[in-house]
């Protein structure tokens, strides 16, 4: 186990095009730290780095308090799931996941122990002999994931482990490894563009875009306090709706009608004139469903409603708006950057699954403006971002990462120690 | 599919087969032929006589074809053991690698690949002399790798890059070095490629006539093609037809034994379950 520090990485590719430009990041012993971003935005390139099969171009990669920059792979000691898996195919399971023991000549009785526990953990005991070929994606996955945990690794690294099953697997493997990182307590480093496996997973969250990080924090802070309109449009599902608005003092008018700001937010918008509002689908609902204690801390308004989709335990609504010509291209650069195409400005809002709000006709909303934030739409930087809350949520996190991982060694120590006897 | 087009199918399979096997059925037919049989406008041998294969294996064929037999296998075997071994190299250097002249590599063994043997056969028969190599086992060996090689090498690099690069990746990070890798992941996965280009290798040089009929003068080094084209019959007036045919059907036969042998080794899709599915 052990800390991996990146400083100041930077990858240059043949013809100059900087694929990871000035990364700088500190993943503690046992954290288990996400990498996340669209395609193409270097975090593959990054983790590739760590583990060697990548040159790094300047910076330093720091494992274990050791400078590994020019080490191979195979000295650097660490373990990796790849997206494919990369199975050995003519080997049985068993000799896939004995491998890497095998050619560090551990002593066969050992290799059986070792390779007997990691099947164990992982439930592959009835497939031990079988050949890769004959087993199901999600069989294949535990076998690749049991040939990174069968020694004793610095840290797990992770490509996109999950991207090659089907949805309710992914969902069900998302939730073992989560539980099995917990219980070794190893450093983990897991790439992926899914933001559900982010912020189920992470502990601490990169957010990478175009080679360069935007953001480090906790699940909880990114999405309460993301530091640009990037973040804000990667993070949360469905996204955040950005709309269009103008200061009139403390009033922002959106065509939503007015929000009213408080003080804080208010003062860091002072004096600016065009604005994007983000509001995320779940600060509204349907009106007639809103507490009468609770209305007073946000604003009803009318909108014509395009689509519903009801999902049994949620429904969302489409609501289109006008925006100006300098909003709707930058929305489209915003999108066409995070792999979605959006063909129309409208606000995707979470309602109750009751309302029976229609298709096509107007309706009354309630929109609750205590967590709206205000973007500038040049910069893309978030006007009312409270740094402090956000420090202080990803604070909470990392004690309770660090209560889990006393926890894991203390129940691991007892663990291996009756294995090894 | 219908009835009636599966009746098609079946139909056109048999003509297909037997068009391809007739000539083979004629030449076994014609080995079994008595010498005054020959010519007795029938498909069948009145009686079917071994003569002919006695004639080649202890009569008076024997000093041509059995040394020729021995030069033949000896010759062909360490051409493709050399061609394969060379050609796993470079393949794999070519899939893999990216190296200036990658492309004038491939560029050159096509070329040589496509050079008519027949125009370089004179001057090699010249040099071969010269330099002593004329009538002797690496006087062939080497213009039968010039055959070899190139087509091994657009075999092998074509398999080499169906195997994915994380394989080698994996095995890297597992602990493994550059040749370790190679040893433990790569080759065994490339096996199918190696039998199917050793395969093709030695039908490439077992079947040649050209250089052989050139660069040898005796039973030191000649190969069994052009050993065939140099029979007698038992007179002058007497065509050595029944032993070419019976000594025909005897080359033939190493030949169906390979391809048998390894076909089992040519398994299509080794790699499945290597990737996801």
């Amino acid at each position: 186990m052990a800390s991996i520090e990146m400083k100041d990485i930077v990858k240059q590719y043949g013809d100059g095009f900087p694929a990871v430009n000035g990364v700088s990041l500190d993943i503690a012993d046992g954290e288990f730290m996400i990498l996340v971003g669209p395609s193409g935005c270097g975090k593959s390139t990054l983790l590739r780095m760590i583990v060697g099969l990548e040159d790094i171009t300047s910076g330093d990669m720091v494992i274990g308090g050791t400078r590994v920059n020019d080490k191979a792979p195979r000295d650097r000691n660490l373990s990796m799931v790849f997206q494919n898996y990369a199975l050995y195919p003519h080997m049985s399971v068993y000799e896939n996941i004995a491998f890497p023991l095998r050619l560090a000549k551990t002593p066969d009785d050992q290799v059986d122990r070792l390779v007997k526990e990691a099947a164990d953990v992982l439930e592959l005991h009835e497939h031990l002999e079988r050949k890769p070929a004959n087993l199901s994606g999600g069989q294949r996955q535990r076998v690749a994931m049991g040939r990174a945990i069968v020694r004793q690794a610095e840290a797990f690294l992770f490509d996109e482990p999950l991207s090659n099953l089907d949805a309710k697997l992914r969902g069900q493997m998302r939730t073992e490894i989560a539980r099995l990182q917990r219980r070794l307590g190893i450093t983990t480093v897991y790439v992926t563009h899914d933001q559900t496996e982010a912020m189920t997973l992470g502990d601490r969250v990169c957010v990478l875009r175009k080679g360069s990080i935007q953001q480090v924090a906790s699940p909880r802070e990114l999405y309460e306090q993301p530091v640009n309109l990037f973040v804000a449009g990667f993070i949360g599902s469905p996204p955040m709706n950005f709309l269009p608005a103008t200061v009139q003092g403390s009033t922002l008018q959106t065509p939503f009608g007015p929000v009213e700001l408080d003080e804080r937010r208010a003062a860091a918008v002072a004096g600016r004139d065009l604005l994007l509002v983000g509001i995320r689908p779940e600060y509204f609902e349907d009106a007639s469903l809103v507490d009468e204690a609770k209305k007073h801390v946000g604003t009803t308004f009318t909108a014509k409603v395009d689509v519903t989709e009801w999902l049994g335990d949620q429904q969302y609504a489409y609501i289109p708006y006008e925006a100006p010509d300098q909003i709707r291209t930058r929305l489209r650069d915003l999108s066409k950057e995070l792999d979605s195409e959006e063909l129309r400005t409208q606000a995707i809002v979470s309602i109750d699954s009751t309302s029976r709000i229609r298709e096509g006709r107007e309706a009354e909303f309630w929109l609750d403006t205590r967590k709206v934030h205000v973007f500038d739409p040049e910069t893309g930087e978030n006007l009312t971002r409270d740094a402090e809350a956000g420090a202080e949520l990803t604070r909470m996190a990392v004690e309770d990462r660090e209560e889990q991982v006393a926890e894991a060694s203390g129940g691991l120590t007892g663990d291996r120690s009756s294995g090894a006897a | 599919m219908s009835t009636k087009e599966k009746t098609l199918w079946i139909i056109g399979g048999v003509l297909i087969a037997l068009y391809c096997l007739a000539p083979i059925a004629w030449i076994i037919s014609l080995s079994f032929k008595a010498p005054s049989d020959l010519s007795n406008a029938q498909f069948l041998p009145t009686t079917a006589s071994s003569e002919n294969y006695a004639t080649i294996f202890t009569g008076s064929g024997s000093d041509l074809f059995l040394p020729a037999l021995r030069n033949s296998f000896g010759i062909c075997l360490i051409a493709t053991f050399i061609s394969c071994v060379l050609s796993m190299f470079a393949a794999y250097a070519i899939a893999r690698l990216d190296f200036p002249g990658k492309k004038f590599i491939l560029g050159t063994a096509l070329a040589v690949a496509i050079f008519p043997v027949i125009s370089i056969v004179t001057p090699l028969f010249n040099l071969w002399r010269t330099i002593g190599l004329y009538d002797t086992w690496p006087g062939l060996i080497i213009p039968y790798l010039s055959l070899t090689l190139p087509l091994s090498i657009w075999t092998m690099s074509a398999f080499f890059r169906e195997i994915p690069w994380e394989m080698e990746q994996a095995a890297q990070v597992d602990g493994a070095t550059t040749w370790q890798a190679f040893r433990k992941v790569i080759v065994p996965l490339a096996a199918p490629g190696v039998f199917t280009t050793a395969i093709i290798a030695f039908f490439i040089a077992w079947n040649d006539f050209v250089y052989g009929i050139s660069l040898t003068s005796t039973s030191a080094s000649r190969p069994v093609p052009a050993a065939l084209g140099l029979f007698s019959g038992a007179s002058q007036f007497e065509d050595p037809t029944g032993a070419i045919a019976a000594a025909a059907v005897v080359v033939t036969i190493p030949v169906v034994v390979l391809v048998l042998l390894f076909q089992r080794r040519i398994v299509a899709g080794l790699t499945n379950g290597a990737v996801k599915g």
